[in-house]
């Protein structure tokens, strides 16, 4: 090979690690172009951050999962457990302490945080669950959450004899679903926020975060140098768990009934997210920055391609091939890069 | 056995083969011919470039150049599909079995007989020809039976049969008897008489000497790389072939500083671990180097990785200092101040993908953080300290260790091993693979670490290593201790001996 190929093959590399961030931008400026200056203005950008938050928080989860080289297809099915029994207790709550028209915000301030406990705990569990299945069972990651996937959502059927938990107290819809802060943004957007940037410190800046990339990377090699690995999963598991569960509640406040049916499908958009944003599916690499990329580019393109009518069925049809795109450049990368070496 | 005659027909000849892998000359120039109807073994200690001759043969690797010819025909063998069909074929140590097909379905796979109807297989025709098939062999075997639920005896037979259903006239066994018992192998060498007799050629690799004297008619040595000698067997003994095996200079320095050597710091006692580690005992001193050599596969690996916990234990015990200490994970060894440099470094050793600052960090990563935080400061700090201390090569301390060289991904192995303040450190083939300025810097570092006090445990199956570094030499063969040497009372000699199960 000579020196301007490998130039060539440089940038060409360059251009696809930012390939993702690249595409973002272009998607953004065309369907604002379409709709004459509609797709960016104030009320649809809070439109995109409400849609993109809930699969944020699930993909921020996920990204742990999935850089300690592991898989979690339960994500959707623990959302709707989680939100089942958060809605369940907020409900319990809340009727118990709002007895007559008295208008104070305590009642619904006390239901909330106890759902919200309600709702990280249940997802907690069944994360823990998920991770002592792999680490003490031994069972394979994929199949761990696939049962997990069925159990959590029969659970949350059981629990609801299929029916929706609803109606949900107004003042909670309104303040916990709607666009609350400053009459503008609805609390989902900040709290995913907080979500991503937890996830991000936490994977960045401590030891635990170090450890799940390091059993990512080279498992027998992680623990060779005295890494806890059965620890690091259980806690990984947990997390995405936990996540899940989170927004299982906030799920339910923005669609105004504890759904057992919600969910669906939920783990995939998070784990397209995890993929578009760069995350390796063997495990090792990523980011959480990535998966926000990630799930804001499905974001803007669900509501880009609402905004400018495609069918919901071509949607789907659209979003399978920008994954598979996206996975292609990446090898492409990865083959380009290793050869330039 | 059978006299040599002198009309013996060549059937096999390869010529001035050579083949040089980064950084290491595997084989320069290498003959070796095989008559028909001949048991030849090929002999020579790990590295001597067995496996690579056989692979080249097999079409399994290619050589740089040399030329093979068979039956007097320049041979074209580019691939294990050319090899098949000029009748070789290899049987490796690590079967290429499917273990949940039946052994009919493996000796035939890949050309299973056609049914009528295009696309389904003869199952019937399958059976009883893979049943003719074991039956000339002189095996009692069912074919039908899966491979997962045959003997590690049983699946050798169904490779030979798989090599003879192709008609193979040479075919070469690596180490066949490694996993055998007394009783099996007595089968495997009537099988191998039988072959002999139908006129196939046997290439036999082991690394058990008596062996050779039971079955083959010459022998062909190889050390680094070179041919030695064929002999035939009955002109030769055990000690000479030793000698050939060994028989080189010491012409590499080594740098041996021997420290000064203090109390017993770790002792084992009847360490076992079945079908791996039979009763083995020893003990490491401050300040000592123990040397543990041994052919491959003797059990010196799984000592030290049982010793360091990454496997578990079914008996023995282990002290440090004079107290019993209980080692079940490598987490309670590195806290116990034993570290474990190992063979395989890229799986086993380093997370290639990360950073040299990150991989020196690893297994010390507590003392680096403050509530859970890693100070990435003083992880930079740590880092650059090794890089500089053991002359790392590497831009920075952000480079990912894939892209380091061997030598230098090495070192950053035993950053992370000093880092964590290890007072044992075992070194499993430490310079392996690494070029000679970064091996002459490790064999410093042991000596530096000696005299600081440490105990150092290195298994190394390069001899002029071994004599050179240790204080002290043990020799394992077969999942035992053999004997144990003084550096004063060593020889390659004595050491091979001992290896290859001498008394």
């Amino acid at each position: 090979m000579g020196k301007p190929d490998i130039g060539v093959r440089n940038l060409l590399v360059k251009l696809l690690s930012y390939g993702i961030l690249v595409f973002f931008v272009l998607l953004c400026l065309y369907f604002d172009y379409v709709t004459r200056g509609l797709f960016l203005s104030g009320s649809n950008i809070v439109n995109i951050l409400q849609q993109t938050a809930i699969n944020t928080i699930i993909a921020v989860g996920m990204t742990f999962v999935i850089i300690s080289g592991g898989i979690d297809l339960s994500v959707g099915s623990i959302l709707s457990l989680a939100g089942v029994l958060s809605t369940m207790s907020l409900l319990q709550v809340f009727s118990r302490m709002h007895q007559g028209p008295a208008v104070t915000a305590w009642p619904l301030v006390v239901a909330v945080l106890v759902a919200g406990m309600v709702s990280m705990a249940v997802g907690a569990a069944a994360g823990a669950f998920n991770g002592f299945c792999i680490t003490r069972l031994r069972v394979t990651p994929f199949i761990a959450t696939l049962a997990m996937m069925g159990s959590a959502r029969g659970l949350s059927m059981v629990f609801t004899d299929a029916v929706p938990i609803s109606p949900l107290p107004t003042a909670f819809t309104n303040v916990v679903g709607g666009p609350s802060i400053l009459r503008a943004i609805p609390p989902l957007v900040p709290l995913a926020i907080l979500v991503f940037v937890v996830g991000y410190v936490v994977l960045t800046q401590t030891d635990f975060g170090r450890r799940v990339y390091a059993i990512g990377g080279n498992q027998e090699a992680a623990r060779l140098s005295g890494v806890n690995v059965a620890h690091t999963k259980l806690g990984v598991y947990t997390i995405a768990g936990l996540l899940a569960g989170l927004s299982g509640l906030m799920f339910a406040a923005r669609v105004g009934a504890g759904d057992p049916k919600s969910g669906q499908m939920f783990e995939m958009d998070a784990i397209a997210a995890v993929v578009l944003g760069g995350t390796s599916l063997m495990g090792g690499t990523g980011s959480v920055a990535g998966t926000l990329l990630g799930s804001l580019v499905i974001g803007v393109l669900a509501v880009g391609l609402d905004i400018t009518d495609v069918s919901t069925y071509w949607q789907m049809v659209i979003k399978g091939g920008v994954i598979l795109l996206a996975v292609v450049l990446d090898q492409l990368k990865v083959r380009l890069g290793s050869v330039g070496l | 056995m059978t006299p040599v005659a002198a009309e013996e027909r060549t059937v096999l000849r390869m010529e001035g083969i050579a083949k040089t892998y980064p950084g290491v000359r595997a084989l320069d120039g290498v003959d070796f011919e095989v008559r028909e109807g001949e048991v030849h073994a090929l002999v020579g200690e790990n590295g001597a470039g067995k496996s690579t001759l056989m692979k080249i043969l097999a079409g399994a690797q290619s050589r740089d150049s040399g030329a093979i010819i068979i039956d007097g025909q320049p041979a074209h063998i580019d691939s294990p599909q050319s090899a098949m069909a000029l009748g070789v074929s290899i049987i490796y140590q690590e079967f290429n079995l499917v273990p949940y097909m039946t052994a009919a379905e493996n000796i035939f796979l890949g050309r299973e007989p056609r049914a009528a109807i295009p696309g389904f297989v003869n199952f019937s025709k399958m059976y009883s020809d893979a049943q003719a098939i074991i039956d000339r062999l002189g095996v009692k075997l069912n074919v039908r039976t899966s491979v997962n639920r045959l003997s590690v005896a049983q699946q050798q037979m169904v490779e030979i049969a798989k090599a003879t259903s192709r008609n193979a006239r040479i075919i070469a066994m690596d180490e066949p008897s490694a996993t055998l018992t007394e009783h099996e192998l007595d089968n495997l060498f009537a099988l191998i008489r039988s072959l002999k007799e139908q006129g196939v050629s046997i290439i036999y690799i082991s690394h058990r000497l008596e062996e050779i004297f039971q079955i083959a008619d010459r022998v062909t040595v190889l050390r680094d790389g070179h041919l030695v000698a064929t002999k035939d067997v009955k002109d030769t003994d055990r000690e000479d072939i030793i000698q050939m095996m060994v028989g080189r200079e010491l012409k590499e320095k080594i740098p041996k500083k021997p420290a000064s050597i203090g109390d017993v710091i770790l002792s084992v006692e009847h360490l076992q671990r079945a079908g791996a580690i039979e009763d083995v005992s020893f003990e490491v001193r401050r300040g000592e180097v123990l040397g543990i050599a041994g052919l491959v596969g003797a059990g010196r690996t799984e000592v030290a990785r049982a010793v360091f916990g990454a496997d578990p234990i079914d008996g023995g015990r282990i002290r440090l200092d004079g107290k019993d200490v209980n080692i079940r994970s490598p987490r309670d060894a590195i806290r116990l101040g034993i570290g474990l440099v190992t063979e395989d470094r890229k799986a086993l050793g380093l997370v290639l993908g990360m950073a040299v600052r990150e991989n020196i960090s690893l297994a010390n990563l507590g003392s680096l953080a403050s509530l859970g935080f890693v100070s990435r400061k003083r992880e930079r700090d740590v880092a650059n300290r090794y890089i500089a201390d053991l002359m790392i090569k590497t831009p920075s301390t952000e480079q990912t260790v894939q892209n380091l060289s061997g030598g230098n991904q090495q070192k950053v192995v035993l950053a992370k091993w000093l880092f964590t303040q290890s007072r044992i450190l075992i070194f499993d083939e430490p310079t392996r693979g690494i070029d000679v300025g970064s091996k002459v810097e490790i064999y410093q570092l042991m000596n530096r670490l000696a005299e600081n006090g440490a105990g150092i445990i290195m298994i190394s199956s390069e001899l002029p290593e071994i004599l050179g570094m240790s204080d002290r030499i043990l020799v394992m063969h077969e999942g035992r201790l053999a004997g144990e040497l003084s550096r004063e009372d060593a020889t390659q000699e004595k050491i091979m001996h001992l290896a290859t199960g001498g008394e």
